[in-house]
């Protein structure tokens, strides 16, 4: 299924995209097959906005590294054109990446470099003149000053993220790319991603991270994409997503245990479970009628009771899991 | 098109690979010094004295010239391959592939550094040479010429073999099996007119005769093979390392998928 709203162009023409706001990144009809023949990527229409956060969501495999890969030039693209804040990354590599950072997803670090050295080298090979003070600015608000003479290879795991996230913003991009950035990382370690995340955002810059934690998505993101075997799937506002397709199951604990449904209610979408003493109901919230009213007059009719109800709104994770079970 | 070139990230890439020379200026600097010194003891001031002089010249001072392309070679060829190999290994070359820089950029940067290290290496085998013998240098331009134009040219095939070597071995096999034999065999400790004819045709073959027998005559104004083949020779395999090179970036061969 493939939900196209508002904000995403079919093609290259819809212009009135600039209503909302200019695109910092603009992919079109992008594919990628790798020299083996598996095709990584097909047919990619994708448009990101200036100063959004968009959360690009897919099971491992789906083509989410690849993507960001070729957007920032790691990987060559087999067909199609991608745009950074309006320059081609292939013609004008030069502009393009000095506005981009990129965070991977692995923990890839010279070992015996010391952060501040990383950090400054990272700095000058995107072609800023040195400056000790936005490095130390960069190393402070990521705690990492107390390292910084210390060698790479003597940082926990989560520092050396915090490092690959010091250098992607060393030349302070424009564009910020997090492959997968609370990969392994504990708790109390993500939240504090994720506040730094929305300081950038705040500053100006244009976040896009791959997860595979719809939490992470749901938490953080403006927007949510879903790609699935090498396919943009879906591109939603997180809030209209979760509203469209947001299904809400009314859940009523039974007085007396049930079998099975009766016939009677066969036309509810009903199901049974905690060895019959759950009855749930789940309902479409945008529907016209939700048809819980009916639903109850019939159990009161057929002299159903039950002793609780309660609600409960379907989380993105229920939304991804159907978008991409349909879809593959 | 945009000619203008990332000073600063040439300037890193440069200085970080620079760095890593300090870092490891054991393994860099002081092992081969100690090697020649070694073999300036071995063949120059023990073997040596027993052997008379080749053309005009000491045999301890003949073979300085050789010894010095002899490291010349082999650590031009092993820094510029470890340079590109290691941040291919460690995955950091993400970052390079990332950045704002040309493939001129990157190559001048680390072939740059490579080939710093090994003319500096050069100078100072010079000067320890000057502990055991006494020398002195006919031609000191070309001289100095010769050892940069080398110097760039290992590294230029180092920077190759650090791209095609999928793992460490093949990176170490080159500068040991390769180079090192090629200079041995290539007139470092003797001039190849002392070889019967059979064997001397064949060391032709040897690029590395080129390279001694200019840079020897740099010295003492002799050379096994005319100076003129010699540059000629020298100024192909920068060109076909250079064709190489340009080719691997061009087709992104075993950089970008």
């Amino acid at each position: 299924m493939t939900v196209q709203n508002d904000g995403i162009r079919a093609g290259t023409a819809d212009k009135s995209l600039n209503s909302e706001g200019e695109s910092a990144v603009s992919v079109s009809k992008l594919s990628k097959v790798y020299a083996g023949g598996h095709a990584a990527l097909t047919d990619i229409d994708l448009d990101i906005r200036k100063g959004e956060i968009f959360a690009l969501l897919g099971p491992n495999g789906a083509g989410k590294t690849t993507l960001i890969s070729i957007i920032c030039g790691i990987v060559n693209p087999t067909s199609g054109r991608i745009t950074a804040c309006g320059d081609d990354v292939v013609r004008d590599y030069r502009k393009t990446r000095a506005r981009i950072g990129l965070v991977p997803q692995e923990l890839t670090t010279d070992a015996f470099e010391t952060v501040w050295n990383t950090v400054s080298f990272s700095r000058g090979l995107f072609g800023k003149k040195p400056s000790p003070a936005i490095i130390e600015r960069i190393l402070r608000d990521l705690s990492l000053w107390d390292r910084k003479d210390s060698k790479i290879i003597t940082l926990s795991g989560g520092m050396k993220r915090r490092v690959l996230i010091a250098k992607a913003l060393s030349h302070e991009p424009e564009i910020l790319f997090l492959d997968e950035p609370t990969a392994g990382v504990d708790v109390e370690l993500r939240r504090g991603m994720w506040d730094m995340v929305r300081k950038l955002q705040k500053t100006g810059v244009t976040i896009i991270l791959t997860t595979h934690y719809i939490e992470e998505a749901e938490e953080m993101a403006d927007r949510i994409g879903v790609i699935n075997g090498g396919r943009i799937v879906l591109v939603e506002d997180k809030t209209a997503l979760m509203k469209k397709l947001g299904k809400k199951e009314l859940r009523l604990n039974l007085h007396t245990t049930m079998p099975a449904i009766p016939a009677e209610l066969s036309g509810h979408a009903l199901a049974l479970e905690d060895d019959g003493n759950t009855l749930v109901f789940t309902f479409d919230t945008t529907a016209e009628r939700t048809g819980t009213t009916r639903l109850l007059a019939d159990l009161d009719r057929l002299e159903i009771r039950f002793s609780d109800l309660d609600t409960r709104q379907s989380s993105l994770e229920d939304i991804f899991v159907s978008v991409v079970g349909q879809s593959s | 098109m945009n000619f203008r070139m990332n000073m600063h990230g040439l300037r890193a890439i440069y200085l970080f690979e620079m760095a890593r020379t300090w870092r490891t200026l054991f393994q860099s600097v002081v092992s081969p010094v100690v090697t020649t010194t070694l073999y300036f003891i071995v063949f120059g001031a023990a073997i040596g004295s027993r052997i008379t002089e080749i053309n005009g010249v000491t045999f301890a001072a003949f073979i300085i010239p050789g010894l010095i392309m002899l490291s010349v070679l082999t650590e031009s060829v092993s820094n510029a391959s470890f340079g590109i190999h290691l941040p291919r290994f460690t995955g950091t070359i993400y970052e390079l592939l990332s950045a704002p820089v040309s493939s001129f950029e990157v190559v001048l940067g680390y072939v740059g550094a490579a080939a710093t290290k090994s003319i500096v290496l050069g100078f100072i085998i010079l000067a320890t040479a000057r502990i055991f013998v006494d020398y002195n240098i006919a031609h000191p331009m070309a001289m100095v010429c010769i050892l940069v134009v080398t110097a760039v040219t290992f590294s230029l095939f180092g920077f190759i073999i650090g791209i095609w070597a999928d793992n460490f071995e093949k990176l170490q096999f080159v500068p040991m099996l390769v180079i090192t034999p090629l200079t041995f065999l290539g007139g470092s400790f003797y001039s190849i007119d002392m070889l019967p004819t059979f064997w001397r045709t064949l060391t032709l073959f040897n690029p590395v005769v080129y390279l001694i027998s200019a840079f020897r005559w740099s010295f003492y104004g002799t050379a096994d093979v005319p100076v003129g083949i010699s540059i000629a020779m020298i100024v192909l395999f920068l060109a076909i390392c250079i064709g190489i090179v340009w080719w691997i970036f061009r087709t992104g061969y075993r950089l970008k998928n």
